[in-house]
């Protein structure tokens, strides 16, 4: 039985850390950039949720389309006005500036909503589970969690393999230069490419204020996992960072069942594992 | 010999002191020094940033009430408090003690708010001989954690210019049995330790609590420590629910705690107590973990009932807390009593010291400090304390407590166990978790 319940709450928290990951996965995806305020990015969201709840009153699934039109604005804004003004040959840069928008996000939270420990309220929902038999139970927010990152990433599939926009994305990805050179507007697709990274992280907020209580200064601590599930399951490769995020879930579950000392470090040793038996990840998307 | 460099703040400072000595500016109070500088290191921003939320509204109330000056030795002095912030940080605390020391000239210095912050403010007092009075972290990290090495207990050596007032992990595990013993339980205890500092002290098999709970005929089940900031807790719930504990108990952060509260409700494990340290302490933490909250139990270091009134202004532990709310629009918090404690330890030491350049002067008035104050009797005594650490270290009243939703829907603390300190009123009855 217990193996059982270990492998349900590792899979449904490999939900979770899909979610984080996705929007990392997108924007690494698309135009090579590493997003270091990823983490804060979900507070922004999960802060971005709470005020439609609490200061417009709306039910909180509402409030969470409002919070993801309001991320995509916010993504895109970013994007056209800041980050494509560091994109270029130099990896560095990016970075730097990413690292600073992290501080800049923590600050300005606390001073704007205080350190105060806040949570997104599902009300009777928080604690209801769907019992399996056998002392077996699985939690209805983890449950829409691995839903919703199936959700997510079946969305962004149909979008990068089946629309006009996707193949944008994806020339883009391979090689800016003859993308652009065939019409596309290279800044644009970018600046697009981190609303819907936005709106995912949205979504990963929602249920990071959810499972848990969050204040302004708790995303970089979710950043890691999220690097992690993209790194094993392969860059561009949104199915892969579905089953990145599985394993990591997998290995802290099993570790922590072994002893809870286990927990993180069998997370991180399992990602170095895969990043010395394959350096690219279980499933990458193509040779580059 | 001392160098003359003119900065811009020494040429304005020394032209400010020429002038006055010509007399064009000099002060009413002709026998006037510059003010008693104090410095103050916080956690204004950071993870920490809750306890820091007090800070200016105590110094506010305080400077006002000694707006006139206070009488040390044969002079009146003025105060000035220079607040500094740790940024939550252990190394920016220690840099800015050094900068508020070294370019500030402060005279003495308070600090509090975790061992995070009072650690290496203390350290580098000590070795600045520049007298610290500090707080708000346990006894036991302070002066051990403190020490060249921790592990080896005859190598221990007492301080000379800082001295800390708070309890120690002996006080919460007093209490927490105390409360466990109020209800009938199986007496199986799960641990929640995570590995940290306190973590790790809470948990030691040799100071922590596992000997104390033995003796007290409760079984521990301690599945080992976890990293900080989890999101899943399915181990620790199983491993519970297996030895079917009915208390659960340690030392947690406030987002972790929720995730396990969460968890475990989803899991059907609901224990009959839980009292956990670090996790309940702010009411913002406790209203948002929501209804699942009732009844959750911790230490309470002070609260609005506790029997004491402020020496500086008068005011008892109820006003202040009302004045809090009033001023701020938000409930009031443990470390405001504290914070507020140590300033009137410093008023209590500067009116009663003859010369405050003197730093070992003042630091032998620290320690002859018997202070009533808002948090209890201050007085460094070492009573109910280990031989070591009785110089630097008095103890202040810890009881236990619980939280419960009031009528306006935030939750309040609730006294409901006084075993350790009678003085301090119980308000209610010990409950278990529905």
């Amino acid at each position: 039985m217990i193996v059982l319940d270990t492998i349900l709450q590792g899979v449904l928290l490999g939900g979770l850390y899909a979610l984080f990951a996705t929007g990392l996965s997108l924007i690494f995806g698309v135009m090579r950039l590493v997003n270091l305020a990823h983490g804060d990015f979900m507070v922004v969201g999960a802060f971005a949720v709470l005020i439609g709840v609490d200061a417009l009153g709306l039910p909180i699934l509402l409030a969470a389309v409002v919070a993801g039109v309001v991320m995509f604005g916010l993504g895109y804004l970013l994007q056209s006005l800041l980050l494509n003004r560091t994109l270029g040959k130099d990896i560095l840069p990016p970075l730097l500036v990413t690292f600073g928008l992290s501080i800049i996000l923590q600050n300005g939270m606390l001073e704007a909503f205080s350190a105060d420990t806040q949570r997104l309220d599902f009300g009777a929902l928080s604690s209801a589970s769907v019992p399996l038999g056998g002392g077996l139970a699985v939690g209805v927010i983890p449950l829409m969690t691995f839903a919703s990152a199936v959700l997510v990433i079946l969305f962004l599939n149909w979008l990068f393999y089946r629309t006009e926009l996707g193949r944008a994305f994806r020339a883009t990805s391979d090689k800016p230069e003859i993308a652009q050179l065939m019409g596309i507007d290279n800044n644009r697709i970018f600046a697009l490419a981190m609303a819907l990274a936005l709106v995912v992280v949205a979504i990963a907020g929602l249920y990071l204020g959810a499972r848990a209580t969050f204040d302004p200064l708790i995303g970089p601590s979710r950043l890691i996992f999220a690097f992690e599930a993209v790194i094993i399951g392969g860059l561009g490769s949104f199915w892969g960072t579905l089953a990145g995020g599985v394993i990591l879930g997998l290995a802290q579950t099993v570790g922590a069942q072994i002893s809870p000392e286990w927990q993180t470090l069998a997370g991180h040793v399992v990602f170095l594992v895969v990043l010395v038996l394959r350096p690219r990840g279980l499933f990458p998307r193509h040779v580059d | 010999m001392t160098l003359y460099r003119p900065t811009r703040r020494r040429f304005l400072g020394t032209s400010a002191a020429s002038l006055a000595a010509t007399g064009l500016f000099a002060p009413a109070v002709h026998a006037q020094a510059r003010a008693i500088r104090v410095g103050y290191v916080t956690p204004q921003t950071g993870p920490l940033a809750a306890f820091a939320e007090v800070d200016d509204f105590i110094i506010e109330g305080v400077l006002q009430a000694v707006a006139g000056g206070i009488q040390s030795g044969s002079a009146s002095y003025t105060i000035e408090v220079i607040k500094k912030d740790s940024q939550s940080n252990p190394n920016r605390a220690a840099e800015v003690a050094r900068e508020l020391i070294i370019d500030d000239e402060i005279d003495i210095m308070l600090v509090g708010n975790t061992p995070e912050t009072t650690n290496p403010v203390s350290t580098i007092c000590e070795i600045e001989e520049i007298p610290c009075i500090s707080s708000l972290a346990p006894w036991q990290p302070w002066f051990i954690g403190r020490q060249g090495n921790p592990g080896d207990p005859a190598s221990w050596t007492e301080f000379d210019y800082t001295y800390h007032a708070f309890w120690g992990l002996e006080d919460v595990i007093a209490v927490f049995t105390n409360m466990w013993n109020q209800l009938e339980t199986n007496r199986s205890v799960g641990g929640l330790f995570p590995n940290d500092a306190d973590g790790n002290a809470w948990g030691d098999a040799n100071v922590g609590f596992p000997p104390p709970l033995a003796a007290g005929n409760f079984t521990l089940v301690d599945p080992g420590r976890y990293e900080n900031l989890q999101d899943d807790f399915s181990a620790q719930i199983s491993a519970f629910k297996d030895a079917d504990c009915e208390i659960v108990t340690g030392v947690v952060l406030p987002p972790d705690f929720a995730t396990f509260w969460t968890q475990a409700a989803q899991q059907g494990y609901r224990p009959k107590v839980a009292s956990i340290g670090k996790a309940i302490l702010f009411p913002s933490a406790v209203n948002a973990i929501g209804d699942a909250a009732q009844n959750l139990s911790s230490e309470v270091w002070w609260s609005n009932v506790h029997p004491f009134a402020s020496s500086i202004t008068g005011q008892s532990a109820g006003d202040v807390c009302t004045g809090f709310e009033q001023a701020t629009g938000r409930q009031w918090t443990q470390p405001l009593g504290f914070v507020h404690a140590l300033f009137e330890v410093l008023v209590d030491v500067l009116k009663r010291t003859d010369d405050i350049r003197d730093a070992q002067g003042v630091a032998a008035t620290i320690a002859a400090t018997d202070l009533q104050t808002i948090v209890g009797p201050i007085k460094w005594d070492g009573a109910g304390l280990p031989p070591f650490a009785q110089k630097n270290v008095t103890k202040t009243p810890l009881v236990g407590g619980q939280w419960r939703k009031g009528d306006d829907g935030n939750f309040r603390l609730v006294i409901v166990d006084n075993q350790t300190y009678p003085d301090i009123p119980v308000t209610g009855d010990m409950e278990a978790i529905a």
